[in-house]
């Protein structure tokens, strides 16, 4: 293929081209390998609420730290993930900074997708790609830089399977999926194919997922994890909570001791609504409530 | 003067895009203007003038609309010159995927979305792999996954451009964008001056106005497509 052709693009489907070159991306060199740089800490400089008013609180957090985003619907929970995901410079509508090791990210680190700082498990889960699950899983893996991706693909898959009710095939069209299991789909892919240092999670819902094994899967060790949640056990299972008011980060609360001691009490009634729920789904009649949600166990432990 | 050329498919967001940086460098001191290439017709011209923009429109009509644009850019300039502007953003729909206004020694921008799949990157031709900055817009819409996808076949299409995500809606990428215009070379004219890539070329009937179907019209400069069962 002459320069000429190779730049036009189209040349791709005249006839022997397109035969001696089925597919030109999977043919073309890979860009060299940079690794993920190691992240030790991650600073949102304060910008500015809905209003213009400066926002008052540094969100500083160090790798192997849990932290929590709390706020009513609309005051700009989601803002400032986005804010963390595109590793802003002032250039989004809140006006914060994100410094990486107390220092601007380099521009290649906010674009460049095999050595992506950050990995998201957002509440858009849109896909327009016409593809089979294994074919896109496996396509994404190759963009970052996984070793085998067909084999990647094949785990993310079962993984997702184990998230979601409903089992699915990695021969499934991407958009024939549910909610639930487009959900398990991209909480598998985030765990295991973006080997990011620092994991925003917009939300767990409860409904169609195990949102502890979730959970389990996403918060590795030695990760920075910042989750949204209008839920009580998630935001309480943060080591911290910025709460964000009308834009802008109101106010930084460390988890209490107190607080600490209701998770596993949340978590048990949490777990009993799980087995009434799969109960249903099955079929069956719900009898006698279990003691934690009948009013029967006694509250203190 | 500096003049800067923003492609990219019909609808993916160009004249937002153009807007919203425009915001930043007009309070950054600069004094933009554009020049909006269309077909057929336009009503850009409305949203730029109300955006506070001096604004020219050229039509192409029954001609190629990228012959149109290389025949008048130059004029443009010197428009823009009497103006008082010190930058020209040159807008054109790549209609045929095959359209390339970019020009040796000026700024090219390419602007596509992440709407369009994620196949696309390497379909779009010299209009995407000649540009100095690939601007991806939409990508807010899709998941994480398809557009890191999106925006990886975007670098391996063209590895040496700058890649940036361009939300048209809240302008989110706009500050990145106009620190990449500041700083496009400037030009005094454009005589002598090259296209990066040729233009589509035919010199057939068709180019003056046939609409007979059939062999005994397709005379001069006719390329015909080959099929499998014919290619021996």
């Amino acid at each position: 293929m002459t320069d000429f052709e190779s730049c036009l693009g189209c040349a791709e489907s005249d006839g022997a081209a397109a035969h001696a070159a089925p597919d030109r991306l999977a043919t073309r060199e890979p860009p060299p390998h940079r690794p993920v740089p190691a992240v030790v800490s991650l600073t949102v400089v304060p910008g500015k609420g809905k209003a213009g008013e400066r926002e008052r609180e540094t969100l500083h957090v160090e790798a192997g730290e849990v932290v929590c985003v709390v706020g009513p619907t609309g005051s700009g929970k989601s803002r400032l993930l986005g804010d963390i995901e595109c590793l802003a410079q002032g250039d989004s509508p809140s006006g914060r900074r994100v410094l990486v090791n107390g220092e601007a990210p380099k521009p290649e680190w906010r674009f460049a997708a095999h050595q992506k700082l950050v990995a998201q498990v957002s509440q858009n889960m849109n896909f327009v790609v016409d593809l089979s699950v294994a074919e896109f899983i496996a396509m994404h893996a190759e963009c970052r830089q996984v070793a085998d991706p067909r084999r990647i693909a094949r785990e993310v898959i079962a993984c997702a399977n184990d998230l979601a009710g409903e089992t699915f095939g990695g021969g499934v069209s991407l958009t024939q999926l549910s909610g639930g299991q487009t959900r398990a789909l991209m909480i598998a892919d985030t765990a295991l194919v973006s080997a990011s240092p620092i994991v925003l999670i917009d939300e767990i819902e409860n409904a169609g997922i195990d949102r502890k094994r979730a959970l389990a899967l996403l918060v590795a060790r030695e990760k920075i994890v910042v989750i949204s949640t209008h839920d009580p056990i998630l935001a309480l299972m943060g080591g911290r909570r910025a709460v964000v008011r009308h834009g802008a980060v109101a106010a930084i609360l460390a988890t209490s001791a107190e607080e600490r001691t209701h998770l596993a009490r949340l978590q048990e009634i949490d777990q009993a609504m799980l087995d009434l729920r799969q109960r249903l789904r099955t079929g069956e009649r719900v009898g006698a409530l279990p003691p934690i949600l009948s009013g029967t166990k006694p509250w203190t432990r | 003067m500096r003049l800067i050329t923003v492609a990219g498919p019909p609808s993916v967001g160009k004249t937002s895009v153009i807007v919203k940086t425009a915001k930043i460098l007009v309070e950054r001191g600069a004094r933009p203007g554009v020049v909006k290439f269309d077909s057929l017709s336009t009503s850009d011209d409305v949203v730029f003038r109300r955006a506070g923009l001096q604004v020219a429109v050229g039509l192409a009509g029954g001609v190629c609309p990228d012959h149109f644009f290389v025949s008048n850019i130059d004029d443009c300039v010197q428009w823009a010159d009497r103006a008082g502007l010190d930058m020209l953003i040159a807008e054109s729909a790549g209609l045929c995927n095959r359209c390339s206004p970019h020009i040796r020694g000026v700024a090219a921008v390419c602007v596509v979305d992440a709407l369009s799949g994620v196949h696309t990157p390497r379909k779009i031709g010299p209009m995407l792999k000649l540009a100095d900055v690939v601007v991806i817009t939409k990508a807010d819409i899709v998941s994480q996954a398809e557009r890191e996808v999106f925006a990886h076949h975007a670098h391996l299409a063209n590895p040496k451009a700058a890649l940036l995500f361009f939300n048209g809606v809240t302008g989110q990428g706009a500050a990145e964008l106009a620190h990449h215009l500041a700083a496009a070379p400037r030009i005094a004219a454009l005589e002598g001056e090259r296209l990066r890539f040729p233009m589509p070329s035919a010199v057939c009937p068709y180019c003056i106005g046939e609409t007979a179907i059939g062999r005994a019209h397709q005379r001069g400069n006719v390329r015909k497509m080959t099929f499998e069962d014919t290619a021996l």
